[in-house]
């Protein structure tokens, strides 16, 4: 075995078990900020793994798209509504927990057998390795334009949507419970300290 | 610009270490492993003292701008002073708040220094003068600047402290909508170069000496990088993450010795190397402002002569670092003459002027690669 394909197989070996081990974490962990920086880790093994697949530009991407937007947007999220209260015990815990383990392991175990009979062409195709930035760009504008438009349209929808539900005087009446929308009684119900202020006068 | 076809390989030092081995009967395998963390080490060194440097102007320049005489005894002319500000930082007593979480406490400060220090992988100083010419390239620093939010988030959040878990919000935030701009107009510059290799975006701009640097075809592509290389080291006008009079110190309000100094480093670490990102893209990088190989002509040398390939090799070193330290010289002046902006006018600064000029000026310079192709590297 030459230093290579050594280093390969234990940096294979330690990137693998992070990204189960993170995974199972990321599940089991009782505390939701644990959970997403775990996550965190997670999306950065598997940039490793693509990273060990010769795939350095998918690599950096998944960096750049699941560490740098969307995990640190989950802890935005949490961190901004993160109060510290003690949830009611819900009924019934432990059934639902049994249940929902043996969703998993069916699943689990449904995936290991397709992955045990489906016939790999082994070795894989040769990886093109710098190469794939022009490959992939060639791809996106040609055969996977349509779908690659598509999501773009989905995440418009999703940017529109969240602006509207932010802002709810955009309407004339409020979107969630149907009374006229008052822009000046949105702003204090936001702001409580500014209640007792009179409100400013608006130029014509 | 006919560029590809003028450059010289250069100095080539892994080739000349591994023939060099192999002269000493080393076997290639051995002699490769040996040559792996020579360069790391090397940038390692040169990143850290490239803080000392920093740490020093800083102090210089701002005693200048108010008209006092800084740092005098530690040294001559107080050079010594940022290794005694080290020292000190290194023999503090490494607290951990009593309520705060102490894992994430101590990894918060690591996450934020990991992912600069390894930037400098892609950094160039010559045409084999880096330590990997990747071919992700400038994309790959565009990734790993990303991850640094998480780690301010880890630390904000893990101190415990209203103030710190402010800071961090405001710092991922910050990173976040500076990152679009940026990330575009660097994708302007790899539009006209045809590659994501930093060497790649290097070698575009010789040729015609400091006429063929970037920053005559991208002047807006310049002043929003640099804005936004501003806003992601978190340097004055746009330090609100640490802004003291409204935060005490953001995220790093509760830490001291070490793990404060890998904060320090960090930030610091990422003002050079977004100094020499900026003299990469858009300054002709190693480039000398006349084309080496003309002066070599005049003076009737081959420019692949082992003499002229030493000094040509080192005088990119020079360029590059003069060039990345003239940048941070204004970084500097800048801070210690710009008021604080707000934190709204920060966000709106990114986003509703920053990322539409970004737009525009790619779609500019899209338009112009087609219609010239010459001078836009079609």
């Amino acid at each position: 075995m030459t230093i290579a394909s050594a280093t390969q197989l234990i940096c294979f070996l330690v990137l693998a078990s992070t990204l189960v081990l993170g995974s199972i974490g990321v599940v089991l962990l009782p505390n939701i900020v644990y959970s997403a920086f775990l996550l965190g880790g997670v999306f950065l093994s598997v940039a490793g793994l693509y990273l060990l697949l010769n795939a350095s530009f998918v690599a950096a991407a998944q960096v750049l798209v699941y560490v740098g937007a969307v995990n640190v947007l989950i802890l935005f999220a949490i961190m901004l509504v993160n109060k510290k209260e003690d949830l009611s015990a819900i009924p019934g815990l432990a059934v639902r927990k049994i249940l929902s383990g043996l969703v998993c392991a069916g699943l689990f175990a449904l995936l290991v057998r397709v992955a045990f009979t489906t016939p790999w062409a082994l070795p894989g195709p040769v990886p093109v390795g710098e190469e794939a930035t022009i490959r992939i760009g060639e791809h996106l504008f040609s055969d996977y334009l349509l779908p690659f438009e598509l999501a773009s349209v989905l995440l418009l929808m999703a940017m529109i949507g969240a602006i509207v539900l932010a802002r709810r005087d955009v309407f004339s009446t409020d979107v969630i419970t149907g009374e006229p929308a008052d822009q000046g009684l949105i702003e204090k119900s936001r702001t409580p300290l500014l209640l007792e202020k009179p409100a400013l006068e608006k130029t014509p | 610009m006919q560029s590809i076809a003028v450059v010289t390989p250069g100095l080539d030092l892994q080739a000349s270490f591994l023939d060099l081995l192999d002269g000493f009967g080393v076997s290639q395998g051995l002699a490769h492993l040996l040559w792996l963390p020579l360069p790391m080490l090397t940038v390692l060194v040169a990143a850290v003292v490239g803080v000392l440097v920093n740490v020093w102007l800083e102090r210089k320049i701002s005693a200048a701008v108010q008209q006092r005489i800084g740092p005098e005894y530690a040294g001559a002319l107080g050079v010594l002073q940022p290794m005694a500000d080290g020292l000190k930082l290194l023999f503090k007593e490494d607290i951990i708040p009593a309520r705060a979480d102490g894992l994430l406490f101590t990894l918060g400060p690591v996450l934020v220094l990991v992912p600069v220090i390894l930037s400098w992988l892609v950094v160039p100083f010559g045409q084999n003068l880096l330590i990997s010419n990747v071919g992700v390239g400038v994309f790959l620093w565009v990734a790993l600047s990303s991850i640094q939010p998480i780690g301010l988030l880890m630390s904000g959040y893990s101190s415990n402290n209203k103030y710190s878990l402010l800071g961090g919000l405001r710092a991922a935030a910050q990173s976040i909508s500076y990152e679009i701009p940026l990330a575009l107009s660097v994708l302007a510059i790899v539009m006209m170069s045809n590659s994501l290799s930093t060497v790649d975006i290097v070698n575009q701009q010789t040729g015609a000496g400091i006429l063929s640097w970037n920053i005559w075809r991208q002047p807006v592509g310049f002043m929003i990088f640099w804005i936004c290389a501003l806003a992601e080291c978190e340097r004055l006008p746009f330090d609100l993450p640490e802004a003291e009079e409204e935060l005490v110190a953001g995220y790093q309000t509760e830490y001291s010795g070490m793990k404060f100094a890998l904060f320090y480093l960090g930030s610091y670490i990422n003002l050079v190397l977004s100094a020499l990102l900026v003299s990469v893209l858009y300054l002709g990088g190693w480039g000398f402002p006349v084309p080496i190989e003309w002066l070599a002509h005049l003076l009737g040398q081959s420019v692949d002569a082992p003499l002229i390939q030493v000094i040509t090799g080192t005088l990119g070193i020079v360029m590059t670092v003069l060039k990345a330290y003239l940048l941070v010289f204004f970084a500097i002046l800048l801070r210690w003459t710009v008021p604080r902006v707000r934190i709204d006018q920060l966000l709106d600064l990114g986003w509703k002027f920053l990322l539409p000029i970004a737009l525009v000026n790619l779609l500019v310079t899209a338009a112009l690669k087609l219609a010239f192709p010459a001078a836009f590297g079609g």
